[in-house]
């Protein structure tokens, strides 16, 4: 009930106050025009299939690399301890620079090279280095997973005679990938965005073409049409991750807190 | 086990301790919280490398650094004070994961067994439920089905009882009689005196990381000479 009122007051408080600004006629004008919108829209929506083709050809790569160092730096064989050394300076280097700066560096420099097709193309090199920056953000998160696992889990799988890599794969592993999938969702729904990125060096995606109509049609509407766009797909995103984490919830645990 | 020493920094948990645990002997280990009972139980299944000493096991030492624990502890069993349950799994899923993984068993031949001894324990109906709807004694008795599974020859058991009811306890007190009869060598630290009075061959008095009086549960319950013993086993009784 108290909800109910306090979200109906912002609203009416939106919806009255917007319009009273000085300008809002040529924001309206500019941002919201439906005739612009018609028309560039099905053209984004073209475009937009290349961002999800990038996302869906990361995503795997992605998950798999940062899989592989988390485990690798949390490993506690003295005879690995150059392979974490090596995983620390990887996500140090990575992490450390703005993801933009990667994408020019490695979807300009590598096919600088003098690669011959298909090997020279910035569109490859761009996701590149979209896949190895995420790889270290996502890396880090499922090394919290498995920290935080607790120490007695081992204890009770070792007890039993599973190997370190048993322990690891049917013990803390599954907990702990069901701990971080919030935060991983929330870096794939940064990384659907960020796909967007790679346009600045090339492939004509969603973002570049809402650049190309912006200028074609002098108006700012096509970027609200992409963003319609992402947020058709990064909101359900969102919903269904809190879904499957609400039934997995209902499954294994007792009675909830109110 | 022989002058076996584990010190954790500064701190020396187990200190130059002996012990001799024949085949089908249940010991108890009593004693103060830090005299270091759970401390040797984990030694004894290497979960604790130990710093100097021995720990023989059917004529090898298994103390030796970089000696492969593993086929060891499929030798031993372990049931933890917190159950340790795995939450992601369910009852049958817990039981059968060190069968199926660690002994190369079939899934199917592991299921009949578990489901066997789940019936023995009273947790029949519980085979599909998954640890945190279970209450605490049911946890630890699928717990100690779960050290079952594995065959082990020794079973250790760390305070078990301490976060089980009271009607429980007698529960497990029956259980471990029946294990006596096929044989398992059974270690137990516990604060309970009167599980350890009945179920014990020998019990020993733990105390600042030694065993300071060994004997049959009658002469230490009933006639100790350790005046430290005498101390702890009055205070225990007077709660």
């Amino acid at each position: 009930m108290i909800a109910t009122v306090s979200t109906l007051a912002v609203a009416i408080t939106l919806i009255v106050a917007i319009p009273k600004m000085p300008r809002w006629d040529r924001v309206k004008k500019s941002f919201f025009n439906g005739e612009v919108l018609g028309e560039t829209f099905p053209k984004l929506l073209d475009a937009f299939v290349l961002d999800i083709k990038i996302f869906l050809w990361s995503v795997p790569i992605i998950l798999f690399i940062a899989m592989l160092v988390a485990v690798t730096r949390n490993s506690r064989s003295p005879a690995l301890f150059p392979l974490r050394i090596l995983a620390v300076v990887y996500v140090d280097v990575m992490r450390g620079v703005p993801v933009l700066l990667w994408i020019y560096l490695i979807g300009f420099g590598v096919p600088g090279l003098g690669l011959e097709r298909p090997w020279n193309s910035p569109l490859l090199w761009g996701t590149v280095a979209l896949v190895l920056t995420y790889a270290t953000y996502v890396s880090e998160v499922f090394r919290a997973g498995i920290e935080s696992v607790h120490e007695s889990q081992r204890a009770a799988a070792r007890s039993l005679g599973l190997s370190n890599a048993q322990t690891m794969r049917h013990v803390v592993l599954p907990q702990a990938v069901r701990r971080v999938i919030p935060p991983l969702m929330n870096d794939m729904v940064s990384l659907q965005k960020d796909v967007a990125l790679v346009s600045l060096i090339g492939p004509i995606e969603i973002l570049r073409q809402a650049g190309i109509d912006k200028s074609k049609f002098a108006s700012f509407t096509p970027y609200v049409g992409a963003a319609i766009i992402f947020l058709a797909i990064t909101i359900p995103m969102t919903r269904t991750t809190d879904w499957l984490l609400e039934r997995e919830r209902r499954r294994t645990s007792g009675t909830r807190v109110s | 086990m022989q002058k076996v020493v584990k010190s954790f920094g500064a701190n020396t948990v187990l200190n130059a301790l002996d012990l001799d645990i024949a085949k089908g002997e249940i010991v108890s280990l009593i004693g103060p919280s830090g005299s270091g009972k759970s401390t040797l139980l984990r030694c004894i299944n290497l979960l604790e490398p130990i710093d100097d000493g021995e720990i023989w096991f059917g004529g090898i030492d298994i103390s030796v650094p970089g000696y492969d624990p593993n086929p060891v502890r499929r030798r031993i069993g372990m049931v933890f004070q917190s159950y340790n349950l795995f939450p992601h799994m369910s009852v049958m899923e817990n039981i059968c994961l060190a069968p199926v993984r660690v002994l190369g068993r079939k899934a199917n031949d592991t299921k009949a067994q578990a489901l066997a001894l789940l019936e023995q324990f009273g947790l029949a109906d519980k085979a599909k439920s998954y640890p945190d709807q279970l209450s605490g004694g049911q946890q630890q008795r699928v717990a100690i089905v779960r050290a079952l599974t594995i065959e082990p020859e020794v079973l250790l058991l760390d305070e078990i009882t301490s976060a089980l009811d009271p009607e429980l306890v007698g529960e497990v007190l029956d259980a471990v009689r029946n294990l006596r009869n096929t044989g398992m060598t059974v270690v137990l630290a516990t604060h309970e005196m009167s599980f350890a009075r009945e179920i014990s061959d020998t019990v020993c008095m733990l105390d600042g990381g030694v065993i300071i009086e060994k004997g049959s549960p009658e002469s230490i319950f009933t006639n100790a000479t350790n005046p430290r013993t005498r101390q702890f086993l009055s205070r225990v009784n007077s709660r």
